[in-house]
């Protein structure tokens, strides 16, 4: 392939990493805030957490993939 | 002592991978090559060890490796020891039909080893037989099954003696008992969960297993293979479907509780995620574990590519700590993969006066 013809996949693939970013970031941050005001819940929003993003870096890696 | 050093031995054996992978690199004269020739060097390097292949190599440049044997079907059967291709140099003739290795796909050729290059998809137009060879991954699986049901086996009757178990099943108990307390119970619910703690066992373990041995320098890249993945998600598929309860169906293509357009609209959608939710967790592991390792190597490339030892070293030390995080993920993914697994069964047994 001509040099000019990687330029879209490279940037369908920084597309792919912001949206994955701020998806998980998301999540993340309010896993933290909900931490912080019930820290007793801490194992059950950690779970939580942990399925979204799996989920949501699973769409990410086959868009990864595909591009 | 002896636990702390074996411990000991244990993390070096995987911090050692990351140089471990590229030794065999510096025996091609990689400084002699122009920059965009390295490059191609390099990826087809990289490639070669995400494959599958014929012979387990356990360290090519020195030769310590021993050939897998190769069995094909193609009119007739057909066994010969891989060691007969010569690492893709020779052709191999075998009741009168001539096969030769291709960037580790066999197929089948005349007495010279000639490869049709199709012109429009860059892949041969030869015929490929019927491939039931043990390969490196075929090898590795066996192996590996063999010590998790020797392990688990043995920590079993050491429970016919007394409550708390034998050395090993100390390690093994917790981590039995998280499968069951945290994925099993609060995913699947008090009543059903019996009938899926083995699946869910065997599942967690196989792909732990299998993911820290693609972290050893063997170069073992099992679950880097999608045909692998694909298999276990259809496990999952398969029991979720055949083990599902009326509520199941029920809920796809007649949500209740939503008016009637919307479940017109929402069955097809339903329908179609009862084949992509197994889709993912395929996708999900092998894109895991492939671009870890893929992002591994590359920066072990980077190492040979730039020759200031300041750069080399901030590489070596990103390596490290990649390698590191590897190993979390190898935990990470098969905690995953079970979990979601369990989840599917849990929406599987589901009974009405659950949630509604």
């Amino acid at each position: 392939m001509e040099t000019v013809e990687y330029i879209p996949r490279i940037v369908g693939a920084g597309l792919i990493v912001i949206g994955a970013g701020l998806g998980i970031g998301k999540i993340g941050g309010s896993a933290m805030e909900a931490i912080a005001r019930q820290p007793e819940a801490t194992n059950k929003i950690q779970t939580a957490m942990l399925i979204a993003a799996a989920l949501i870096e699973g769409i990410g890696f086959a868009a990864l993939f595909a591009s | 002592m002896l636990t702390k050093k074996i411990f000991s031995i244990l993390v070096f054996t995987f911090l050692i991978t990351p140089f471990a992978v590229f030794a065999e690199g510096a025996h091609t004269e990689l400084s002699e090559l122009s920059e965009s020739e390295k490059k191609a060097a390099q990826k087809e390097y990289i490639d070669h060890h995400l494959q599958d292949s014929y012979d387990f190599g356990i360290w090519h440049a020195y030769g310590i490796e021993f050939p897998l044997p190769v069995i094909l079907i193609d009119e007739g059967l057909h066994v010969f020891m891989s060691s007969e291709f010569h690492h893709g140099e020779s052709v191999v003739e075998s009741n009168g039909k001539y096969y030769k290795v291709f960037h580790s796909k066999i197929y089948r050729t005349d007495a010279e080893g000639t490869i049709n290059m199709d012109e429009s998809t860059h892949h041969p137009s030869n015929v490929k037989p019927l491939d039931l060879s043990i390969t490196k991954n075929v090898f590795t699986i066996i192996l590996i099954s063999i010590l998790i049901f020797w392990l688990f086996k043995s920590v079993a009757k050491s429970y016919a003696n007394s409550m708390i178990p034998s050395k090993k099943g100390r390690l093994l108990e917790p981590l039995v008992l998280f499968v069951r307390d945290e994925i099993a119970i609060p995913n699947i619910g008090e009543k059903y969960y019996g009938k899926y703690m083995s699946y869910l066992l065997t599942v967690f373990f196989f792909i732990w297993f299998l993911n820290l041995a693609g972290m050893t320098p063997l170069g073992i890249g099992v679950t880097n293979n999608i045909a692998v993945t694909f298999g276990l998600a259809i496990m999952t598929f398969l029991i979720t479907q055949f083990t599902a309860k009326k509520d199941y169906w029920g809920h796809i293509f007649w949500m209740p509780g939503v008016p009637v357009f919307m479940k017109v609209v929402l069955a097809p959608i339903e329908l179609l995620g009862v084949f992509i939710k197994p889709f993912a967790l395929m996708i999900r592991l092998y894109a895991n574990m492939t671009a870890g390792h893929v992002v591994m190597m590359s920066l072990i490339a980077l190492l040979y590519l730039f020759e200031n030892w300041l750069a080399r070293g901030a590489f070596l030390g990103l390596t490290l700590f990649l390698s590191i995080l590897e190993l979390l993920v190898a935990f990470l993914q098969a905690y995953i993969f079970t979990m979601l697994t369990a989840l599917y069964f849990g929406a599987a047994v589901a009974e009405h006066d659950d949630h509604h």
